[in-house]
């Protein structure tokens, strides 16, 4: 017992040591890991009311140390609906990645795995999908459900799948044909433990990458949603509402649009540098 | 025949070549194959790339579908058994060629030869698993500190060392050794065949020894057996087959194996064939090896008509030919 | 004394060779040296690590931008390679020294016709060539080397060709300059040994009538025996013996050639000996021990061995080996 548990050790030193050594992702996990806590602080220092009350004496105030971001046309703080609206644009995208991954994940993999008619059928299916550009999607589906987050949970995930199960569904078969897994048939292996522990452990590397590629992409996603008006409304901040708000002022008060611009560049820019990171750490291959 | 091990009758396997619309075509990897392997020895395969014998070791052991014909394991038909019962009730591994493509990448050496220990409910507890692993890497000349290490942090030889343990660990009687030392080096190949000749001596295993190098197979085998696109054509005892080779196909394979003596090799009379292997794809009737074959001509318009079948000429010597 | 010189072909003098990779310095080449007279086959014999590639696309200034010729000269026909540009290059490879590779179907140009490749070989050498003689010479060149129905063939593309068919096609192109020096590298390792056999005959029949020198790389000492007359031992990149084919096979000296020997498995019925192994792992290029580099595997280690670089020992012309079996260069033909 005492063994294994020093085996896990050193696979996950060496995952680390391997993260750490690709410098831009670590550049990546501090901006994400920051965005993250500012989150997590607002949730317990900024309440709701704070973000949404109107103040029209204060309205349109460049930055300065009592609004760092300044304030919008009714006089709110930037600075706190950015934080306040981190918690919706963040947890929506990452719930809609969620559904993307694990059904995606599910028909990409069954697909692959079982191949013949099942895998013509998703992957058929899947195509028909890929057609509609997947923004579309997402708002035909908000459109036809409501207006709700739980709908747009459900709209960016779903528009998500078709791209995630073709990642899963060609690593799979990759991975499908080769000697280990004849080998894992041969040692007696159930199926179950050969599709998770042979065949989905090695094809991690692209999910992982894709996953946090369609995270970032929800992420705008989000954003766009609700800049149409298609997703979060005001006076609820979100970053994508906010920015189209800010829309009005922008010519002389550009602030406005560059505090929430910035917050969703950050977000999916650290993303995208965690995504290639994370590649390399689990690859025990990757020599330093 | 009390102690017949492994007995194949009329196997075949073929694989879809495409073809889409209209008439399927397909690959004849094993057509019609039959012979049995007796407890404790070791049967060589030997043939060229693409004669089908990789394709037969894995139809035996059920990785791939037998398209027709049985597979028997101690008398039992196991050829349409589902692989649960196979698992539970033969005792047949493998050992693959490539060992760097066999041994899951992301997984340690020591979980790699753990895996067999957990299918088959062989340990009692954890520790008890552990200290099988250990007993097993000594088993093959690792050392137990190597356990936590990834395939990749090990040489070719030391991941086939990897492979073997892990076959051992599933207790077997019957090993299928699927090129098994033809991706290492000349030095490191001899220690693998000295290591699995150890095995079958302590453990009392039985192989089929399927390889392209015929001096390694003739130096492992009790009995050797060659194939040609598809077609069991010779399968005779090692020595009867080197020193009395019958089949055209045969006598080629052997005046075409470099021997490491000058003087003897350049002294020997090689059988240079013209033309190229034909294609495996829908071949026509008749012996497969006849548009190669120097001695077509004698068997008149036989060897492209009718397909020779294998005929016991001598004991134990088996030969597909129309001319023998 | 002239007349000897003016046999040599290809003077290699204590060549190194090492890799820049991200895991260290990998040192391929250490301090080869060697003589290679016109129209003589040599066979370099080494397993995977040796420096027998490296060695010969030294030779080709085809090494890739992460190595670098620590040291060393080579000479070819009067000429210093390792200071010739890249341009000067150009016109040396193909015209006097020819390659093939291991494997026929990647050192072929997928997108071109077999024909393509043929004449344009030609074309870059010789500028004064029409098309028509150049598609003529390319047409001699694949019937020379076995190749039925060429004006055929000369209008497919590799993959529509077989592995034999393709070597051979290789070996046209090798030879279609008439180079004075072929370099073969594994050429038959990847095919079956029935077109190994055709292939080497091949080799052998255009050696003959050409009259070049050929270098042919292998692992295999079966090719060895039957196609060489002198042959280069190496391990971890150093020649450890030298001779004859005759001097290798039936006077070895060095423990790790006679390790080889004894560990290759015979046809043979009668030998039906157990093999002898050599023990241990192939040694680790990226920290070479002092010494010997064999020292750590040989059965015949001494202490003298893992400290010191090993002496060089003539047995009979031609016929060397460095190890310190034999003593301080002295001559001794009584081991082995």
């Amino acid at each position: 017992m005492a063994n294994s548990k020093k085996q896990h050790r050193t696979v996950a030193r060496g995952a680390l040591r391997r993260f750490l050594h690709n410098r831009m992702a670590v550049v990546g996990l501090v901006i994400f890991l920051c965005i993250v806590a500012l989150t997590v602080y607002a949730v317990f220092a900024v309440d709701f009311e704070s973000t949404t009350a109107i103040d029209p004496p204060n309205r349109l105030q460049p930055p300065s140390a009592a609004h760092w971001f300044g304030t919008d046309e009714m006089g709110r703080d930037i600075f706190a609906r950015i934080l306040y609206g981190a918690r919706y644009t963040l947890s929506i995208s990452f719930a809609a990645t969620l559904v993307a991954v694990v059904i995606g994940g599910i028909f990409g993999a069954a697909a692959g795995y079982v191949g013949g008619q099942v895998d013509t059928l998703i992957m058929s299916v899947m195509d028909v999908f890929m057609c509609l550009p997947s923004m579309l999607l997402a708002i035909a589906i908000v459109v036809a459900l409501g207006n709700s987050v739980g709908n747009l949970i459900w709209a960016i995930g779903v528009s998500n799948i078709p791209k995630f199960a073709r990642i899963v569904r060609s690593s799979v078969l990759s991975v499908r044909n080769t000697e280990y897994v004849q080998a894992a048939q041969v040692i007696g292996t159930p199926v179950i433990r050969i599709i998770f522990g042979h065949i989905l452990r090695n094809c991690l590397g692209p999910v992982i990458v894709q996953a946090t590629l369609i995270f970032a992409m929800a992420i705008l996603s989000v954003s766009s949603l609700s800049f149409l008006g298609l997703g979060i409304s005001s006076p609820t901040p979100e970053w994508g509402n906010m920015l189209s708000s800010a829309r009005a002022n922008m010519r002389n008060h550009a602030y406005m649009v560059i505090a929430p611009g910035m917050a969703i560049l950050l977000s999916i820019f650290s993303l995208n540098l965690l995504g290639d990171g994370l590649r390399d750490a689990i690859d025990p291959k990757m020599e330093l | 025949m009390a102690d017949t091990l492994i007995e194949v009758k009329n196997l075949k396997k073929l694989f879809p070549a495409g073809g889409g619309l209209g008439k399927k075509s397909y690959i004849y990897a094993n057509d019609d194959i039959s012979f049995s392997i007796e407890k404790g020895e070791t049967l060589g395969l030997v043939g060229e790339s693409g004669c089908g014998k990789s394709t037969l070791g894995r139809t035996i052991l059920r990785l791939y579908e037998p398209s027709a014909g049985s597979i028997f394991y101690r008398g039992r038909d196991i050829s349409r058994l589902p692989h649960r019962e196979i698992v539970r009730s033969t005792k047949m591994q493998m050992i693959f060629q490539d060992p760097s493509a066999s041994l899951n990448p992301r997984m340690t050496a020591g979980k790699i030869v753990e895996e067999p220990l957990v299918n088959h409910r062989l340990c009692g507890s954890a520790a008890e698993r552990q200290e099988r692993v250990k007993e097993l890497f000594r088993h093959v000349g690792l050392h137990e500190e190597q356990m936590q290490r990834f395939p990749h942090e090990f040489s070719g030889g030391q991941q086939q060392r990897i492979g073997i343990a892990r076959a051992l660990a599933a207790e077997p009687e019957f090993i299928v050794c699927d090129e098994p030392v033809s991706a290492l080096d000349v030095s490191i190949q001899s220690q693998i065949i000295n290591m699995l000749e150890d095995m079958q001596r302590e453990l009392g295993l039985t192989y089929l020894f399927i390889a392209h190098d015929v001096s390694v197979v003739r130096h492992i085998s009790n009995r050797i057996g060659v194939m040609f696109l598809g077609k069991l054509v010779e399968l005779a005892p090692s020595d009867t087959l080197v020193r009395e080779p019958l089949h055209p196909y045969t006598q080629t394979l052997l005046s075409a194996v470099p021997i490491p003596d000058p003087d003897v090799t350049r002294a020997r009379a090689r059988i240079l064939l013209s033309g190229e292997i034909p294609s495996p794809i829908d071949p026509p009737p008749g012996c497969r090896f006849a548009a190669r074959c120097p001695y077509a001509k004698e068997g008149g318009g036989r060897c492209t008509a009718e397909t020779p079948a294998l005929k016991e000429v001598s004991t134990g010597h088996f030969v597909a030919c129309h001319l023998v | 004394m002239d007349k000897e010189q003016n046999n040599v072909l290809l003077e290699v003098e204590d060549l190194h060779v090492s890799f820049a990779t991200p895991v260290g310095q990998v040192n391929a080449v250490n301090g080869i040296s060697y003589t290679l007279h016109r129209h003589e086959v040599m066979g370099i014999v080494g397993e995977s690590g040796s420096g027998k590639t490296v060695e010969a696309l030294t030779i080709m200034g085809l090494l890739g931008t992460n190595a670098t010729v620590d040291s060393g000269s080579i000479r070819f026909d009067g000429q210093e390679l390792l200071e010739k540009s890249e341009k000067d290059y150009v016109t040396f490879r193909g015209k006097e020294v020819g390659m093939i590779f291991q494997n026929p179907m990647t050192s072929l140009n997928p997108v071109y016709t077999i024909g393509r490749q043929l004449t344009e070989a030609l074309t870059v050498h010789d500028k004064g060539i029409t098309k028509k003689q150049a598609q003529a010479r390319a047409i001699e060149m694949l019937t020379h080397v076995g190749i039925t129905q060429p004006e055929k063939r000369m209008k497919q593309y590799p993959f529509e060709l077989s592995g034999g068919m393709r070597q051979r096609v290789m070996i046209a192109m090798g030879i279609i300059c008439h180079p004075k020096l072929l370099i073969a590298d594994e050429p038959t390792t990847a095919l079956d040994v029935t077109i190994q056999a055709q292939i080497l005959d091949l080799i052998k029949k255009v050696q003959q009538e050409t009259g070049m020198a050929v270098i042919f790389i292998t692992h295999n000492l079966g090719v060895v025996a039957d196609i060489c007359d002198s042959v280069t031992v190496m391990y971890a990149g150093h020649i450890v013996e030298q001779g004859s084919a005759r001097d290798i096979f039936y006077h070895t000296k060095h423990p790790y050639t006679q390790g080889l020997l004894r560990s290759t498995p015979s046809i043979d019925p009668d030998n039906n000996e157990r093999l002898i192994p050599i023990p241990g792992e192939p040694v680790n290029l990226l920290a070479l021990p002092d010494g010997c580099p064999f020292a750590r595997r040989c059965t015949q280690c001494m202490e003298k061995c893992l400290a010191e670089k090993p002496p060089k020992t003539e047995f009979s012309p031609g016929h060397i080996a460095y190890c310190w079996l034999y003593g301080e260069g002295k001559e001794d033909g009584t081991h082995g």
